[in-house]
């Protein structure tokens, strides 16, 4: 078990240096700035790509948070902001690591293909906890809107973010908490 | 015989779904701290403090406790002795659940047409509405905001009599052990049986509602309902499925009399953002 008590402070964009020396089981805080896309903006990015066009976003270095938020009350920059289900997106996120993505946060496993590009590429794939959308909304300063404003929520947005909770699920070496972490407290309690 | 408008449906609806969506229920609160005591998964530990703590700031500050604020599931008890004037019930439904999602900054997650036309309807209606008339005069209407990611991961089959308790135990435990980290463990699970398909599917929906802590009346039930709480927290998946103790915080059965040929089970999965209230007017 990957156990580690203290919480690290990370700074976003993630440099290739601290993606090696995260582990599956870090707790984290990140701080910085970060991309929201999920199902139809990755659709729209896969169609680009498929073409030769450029993307709306350089994704070299960034991270991609998958979320569709409630919408904000007067005075919030964004409404509740927890995860949404990474496994939708894998089928269209080894080209976006291959471009240089380096970070992912979401919620729930990936695929075999979306590990293996991590290992390939070197990324690091985060989990925030899901339905702590509110604590998760706090740590959310900014947020901008930079692509594709007729999707409302699925809207590609900046955020920046202090103290964003985050758990290090799936590391570049390969090691998946959602695999390890349940089959080591099952051999604990033998 | 009592009368109640239209009006005053509409108003207790609304109330009702924001209330659910920015107030966790005492009921599910007070497990979530049992569990975190209990918890010996550090990973684990720190998962469910995020929820509680999440679930103070959503009822101080009035916020949706998740951004998926879920599809309005109503069942409503009217009193054969209530009269309902100035409009429809259903109507007045469905204006009470627009207006709790339009007004209370929650998410619009109904789209018009399952298969061929997802357009977002805009107000998060139609909600599903299950109602029943009963002896008495007072109307009790029990909501909940019912979550996809949950609800995504649950099953049903017709299980055979020779199949019996240890198939039904059986297809339960799989139904968790498949669902892994996506329904947002710990998870609260309904469980309908009996009767037919339908039946046991509105079962399982009424059983995710009922108040933690609650055993079923029938010992044989309740005592069903805990081996398979102790069983599913053996299965190690853990708060948010990074392993651990805490899979679920509750199960509960609901069954119905049913046919000599078969038993049908619905599994209906909560997360823990389990959602509802009830108002009585």
């Amino acid at each position: 078990m990957f156990e580690n008590q203290d919480i690290k402070r990370i700074d976003l964009p993630l440099t290739a240096e601290t993606v090696r020396g995260l582990r599956a089981g870090d707790r984290v805080r990140l701080y910085g700035k970060l991309y929201t896309a999920r199902d139809a903006a990755h659709k729209r990015l896969a169609e680009l790509l498929q073409k030769g066009q450029p993307l709306p976003v350089d994704l070299q270095d960034q991270t991609l948070y998958y979320v569709g938020p409630s919408p904000a009350k007067p005075g919030y920059v964004i409404g509740s902001a927890g995860p949404t289900s990474s496994y939708r997106m894998d089928p269209l996120t080894v080209p976006l690591l291959k471009l240089g993505l380096k970070g992912m946060i979401g919620k729930g496993v990936r695929s075999h293909e979306v590990i293996d590009a991590m290992k390939q590429y070197g990324a690091v794939y985060f989990c925030a906890v899901g339905g702590a959308a509110a604590l998760i909304a706090r740590s959310i300063i900014k947020s901008e809107l930079v692509a594709y404003e007729d999707l409302g929520p699925e809207a590609i947005y900046c955020l920046t973010v202090e103290d964003f909770p985050a758990i290090v699920a799936i590391d570049a070496q390969g090691n998946d908490l959602y695999q390890t972490g349940p089959e080591d407290w099952r051999r604990g309690r033998e | 015989m009592r009368q109640i408008t239209a009006p005053e449906i509409t108003k207790a609806v609304k109330t009702l779904f924001l209330e659910a969506n920015y107030q966790i229920g005492s009921d599910v609160s007070a497990a979530l701290e049992k569990m975190c005591l209990a918890e010996d998964s550090a990973i684990g530990k720190e998962v469910l403090g995020q929820i509680i703590e999440n679930n103070r700031i959503a009822a101080d500050e009035k916020l949706p406790i998740c951004q998926d604020t879920g599809m309005a599931v109503l069942f409503i008890e009217i009193g054969q002795n209530l009269q309902i004037s100035g409009g429809d019930l259903e109507d007045a439904v469905q204006e009470g659940v627009r207006r709790a999602y339009t007004e209370g900054y929650l998410r619009k997650s109904v789209v018009k047409d399952p298969l061929f036309d997802r357009t977002n309807t805009g107000d998060n209606t139609p909600a599903v509405i299950y109602t029943r008339i009963v002896p008495g005069d007072k109307m009790k209407i029990m909501g909940t905001a019912k979550g996809f990611g949950s609800e995504n991961m649950s099953r049903c089959k017709a299980l055979t009599p020779s199949e019996g308790v240890e198939g039904f135990k059986r297809f339960v435990l799989e139904t968790v052990r498949l669902a892994g980290p996506n329904p947002c463990p710990p998870i609260v699970v309904g469980i309908g049986v009996g009767g037919t398909l339908d039946k046991a599917a509105q079962l399982a929906k009424w059983a995710t509602i009922r108040r933690i802590g609650t055993p079923h009346p029938k010992a044989q039930y309740a005592e069903l309902e805990n081996e398979l709480l102790e069983q599913i927290n053996h299965l190690g998946i853990g708060p948010a499925g990074l392993g651990g103790l805490c899979t679920s915080l509750a199960v509960h059965i609901e069954y119905y009399p049913g046919h000599i040929a078969g038993i049908p089970v619905v599994v209906n999965i909560c997360c823990h953002a389990a959602r509802h209230k009830e108002i009585i007017l």
